[in-house]
């Protein structure tokens, strides 16, 4: 492998899923701020009111962290990924600058007035704001998935002489059918990762016994949001999803599953380890035909296995893909399980003394982050070794002009500021927790004390 | 189309130094003119609840840049590499800087934050001042319109330049200069007492620095871009925008005599516009110029997009850039006046 392509894709690689740790938060976070704020204002309940703000607490600077990594997201096209984005832009600059225009100015307006301006508006002028931000982190989410889909999946587009490719439909780009299905399976996870979080914050101060008013409103949004998501995730989205990518990745398909073989009735594998010389999965633990089933409907119809396809086309990483896909599938049924009994004992009123699952639910906190990573890889090394899915290559979208060596300084340097920032975030994260939602400062006028503290 | 996607793209990078400049101006400064904490946290407010959004046009004239001009977006990206990448860590310095000062009543904490900020805006200025000079200047294109620049060679603007030569580092230098006053100017708008006296003191004082390196960066244009002046000798209309830049600076001069701070406001606004106008106006056609004479320059034509997007795209761009400035008329409105630690309202 050439070394300035390697270097390359780790690059955006490594960029991107750090930067993805915080969006999700954003995004799964918002709409349950939005619940909170709604129920105080209907029930002009203090505490509801108290919980929305320690809320925004967390949301503010998770959101600032997302920013700040977020910038350099939008230049990395350009400087590590050039001939793509000479070839492309026509096409998904059209998406991203859409997020700028469309959202990113939304979101930094109402940004600063949903956190700054809680003094100053009325509770419903509040409201709107929170409202907006929550509208403006999901279109940035859509415009996202827009340019990724069209990676995957590209529509709506013609050919230049020079070879460049250029929209030729904005519908068409922004309606693309994989698109939609990839929204709304990304965003349900989105809300994955929010509903845990505030579950977990919840059963983190009932077990402990602090702010335990707190704690229940946690939960119970948490525990509800975080039931309806996680089916929502598997079925209809992810069901979905997977059928059609099956259909136009079929390579994938077989590539994730670990189907070597093209087989009648095929098998799904719940875990063992794929062996791509030998073609086989060591240690096997499988479900026959199950396979067939979930991507036909019919137990007996024949899914195409790896050895169907020429060896080029074969996704580069395929032991990758395999553990990322049963990763994410693996945790989003482990969500389902968890969920489903907590929300069966908040319905009997028992959840808030059930200690050992309130233990689960705590300890469960990074698990959406892992799925929410894993579910991306899939998606991404499952491309492979298409930068854009039948037309580009990836091995000839990477700057020419960038020698292996910049790109390892411009990493490893990027490696030490996002360690800084992930130190910062989790120092600053967990006072805030430790503070409790009790303190509210913007209800008194802080003469000198910095706010926050 | 390609003309009004260049003027737009302009219009944007403008907005951009405008808007953003008074934030980078504000951290340069702040550390010299806000003595106390207290001091220190109303530069903060004062540019609190709009540096995010400021920063934006920079994200949104890229994206413009990426969506219209794709080569030019390919090319100068990955060409300015390094420095680009340098530019992206001071931006997230400055951000976190800005942001999370706040979160700890401790005076190291507060001391190393406030560092970031200046340190990094104090970068960024002289960063940014010195890849509009290499733009002016043009950069080593090869026969693909590709190049990669490495930061500096001999430091002259020759053939095979650097990022940084004798006339990038004296661009850096004006921009250093002029932001700095823009950003006292605007804190000296938003506050009062003792923080509002220094800054009107530091850009009285920057004032002749900023009269000299303006003069001085302009006959090294000449000398370094001869090709520069034959926009302005074809359409002698151009000339406007010298005179515009010289009106700024002698209103910034008997704006701060008098002591009018909304004024000596409005005149760096209108000098850093017009500055960049000017810079505009020489290049077109061109979006950067190659430094060899061998090989052509990337322009508006053979660097645009499809016709398609760039006239549909008009119609929603239009729309949404609308949107965006209601946005910023509201923001600024909502926080117009003097800020002041007693309605300290943070809400986290």
């Amino acid at each position: 492998m050439d070394t300035a392509y390697f270097v390359h894709r780790l690059h955006f690689g490594f960029l991107i899923t750090f930067h993805y740790l915080f969006p999700q938060l954003t995004m799964g976070l918002a709409p349950l701020i939005v619940i909170l704020k709604t129920i105080a204002l209907r029930t002009e309940s203090p505490a509801y009111d108290n919980a929305a703000r320690f809320c925004m607490r967390i949301f503010g600077i998770n959101f600032v962290l997302g920013v700040v990594t977020g910038i350099p997201m939008e230049f990395q096209f350009g400087t590590n990924w050039a001939r793509f984005s000479h070839m492309t832009g026509g096409v998904i600059g059209q998406a991203l600058v859409m997020e700028g225009v469309f959202s990113f100015f939304l979101e930094s307006a109402f940004l600063g007035l949903f956190l700054f301006g809680e003094k100053r508006l009325s509770r419903v002028a509040h409201w709107w704001t929170g409202f907006m931000v929550f509208v403006g982190s999901w279109l940035s989410g859509f415009f996202i998935i827009v340019t990724d889909a069209w990676m995957q999946h590209p529509v709506a587009y013609t050919r230049l002489a020079d070879g460049s490719y250029q929209v030729s439909s904005f519908s068409g780009l922004l309606l693309n059918p994989w698109a939609l299905l990839q929204y709304a399976h990304n965003m349900s996870g989105a809300v994955i990762t929010g509903t845990f979080v505030m579950s977990a914050m919840g059963a983190f101060y009932l077990l402990n016994r602090r702010f335990e008013e707190y704690g229940r409103i946690f939960l119970r949004v948490g525990v509800i949001g975080g039931f309806i998501c996680s089916v929502l995730q598997i079925f209809p989205t992810g069901d979905l999803h997977g059928r059609y990518l099956a259909k136009h990745q079929p390579i994938t398909t077989a590539a994730m599953e670990g189907l070597f073989q093209t087989e009648k009735g095929a098998p799904m594998v719940l875990m063992g380890q794929p062996d791509v010389e030998r073609q086989r999965i060591d240690n096997p633990l499988v479900v026959n035909k199950v396979l067939s089933f979930l991507v036909y409907g019919t137990t007996e119809a024949q899914v195409q296995g790896l050895n169907a396809f020429p060896r080029e086309d074969w996704p580069t990483n395929i032991p990758l893909l395999y553990f990322a896909y049963h990763i994410m599938a693996g945790l989003g049924t482990i969500f389902i399980a968890v969920m489903s009994l907590a929300v069966l004992l908040l319905w009997r009123n028992k959840l808030f003394e059930t200690r050992w699952l309130l233990w689960i639910i705590m300890l469960c906190l990074p698990f959406p982050y892992v799925a929410n990573t894993a579910g991306w890889l899939t998606a991404e090394v499952g491309r492979q070794p298409w930068l854009v899915y039948g037309l580009m290559r990836t091995a000839v979208g990477y700057s020419a002009n960038v020698s292996a060596g910049n790109g390892l300084f411009t990493l490893l340097g990027f490696m030490g500021l996002y360690a800084l920032l992930a130190i910062l975030f989790l120092f600053i994260v967990h006072r805030q927790i430790e503070h409790g939602p009790n303190i509210h400062p913007n209800v008194e006028p802080q003469p000198i004390t910095v706010a926050g503290d | 189309m390609e003309t009004v996607w260049f003027l737009l793209v302009a219009f944007m990078l403008a907005m951009y130094v405008v808007l953003d400049g008074f934030d980078l101006g504000a951290g340069i400064a702040h550390f010299f003119v806000a003595r106390t904490n207290e001091e220190r946290r109303m530069v903060l407010q004062a540019i609190g609840p709009v540096w995010d959004g400021n920063e934006v046009w920079l994200l949104a004239g890229g994206g413009t840049l990426f969506f219209a001009f794709p080569l030019l977006y390919a090319s100068s990206f990955s060409g300015f590499y390094l420095p680009l990448n340098m530019v992206l860590w001071l931006l997230v310095l400055r951000g976190i800087g800005i942001e999370l000062r706040m979160h700890l009543d401790n005076v190291l904490w507060r001391d190393f934050f406030d560092g970031l900020f200046a340190i990094g805006s104090l970068l960024l200025a002289v960063f940014f001042g010195a890849a509009l000079g290499n733009v002016v200047r043009g950069v080593p294109l090869n026969a693909d319109h590709y190049f990669f620049e490495p930061l500096w060679t001999n430091f002259l603007p020759s053939a095979n330049p650097g990022v940084l030569d004798w006339y990038t580092v004296l661009t850096g230098a004006v921009a250093l200069v002029a932001l700095t006053i823009h950003g006292t100017n605007y804190v000296a708008v938003k506050t009062d007492g003792d923080l509002a006296g220094r800054c009107q003191a530091t850009a009285r004082r920057l004032w002749p620095v900023l009269l000299i390196l303006t003069i001085a960066s302009c006959l090294a244009t000449l000398i370094v871009r001869p090709r520069v002046l034959r926009n302005y000798l074809e359409h002698p209309i151009g000339f406007l925008i010298p005179v515009v830049v010289a009106a700024s600076l002698i209103m910034m001069f008997t704006a701060r005599r008098t002591g009018n701070d909304r004024r000596a406001f409005s005149a760096s606004c209108a000098y850093l516009a017009s500055m960049l106008g000017g810079a505009a106006f020489a290049l077109y056609p061109v979006l950067l110029p190659s430094s060899n004479p061998g090989t052509e320059d990337i322009t508006i034509h053979n660097a645009a997009a499809g016709s398609y997007s760039l006239t549909y795209g008009l119609i929603w761009w239009s729309v949404g850039m609308i949107i965006a400035i209601g946005y910023f008329a509201m923001v600024y409105r909502m926080f117009r006046g003097k800020v002041s630690l007693r309605s300290s309202e943070h809400g986290y």
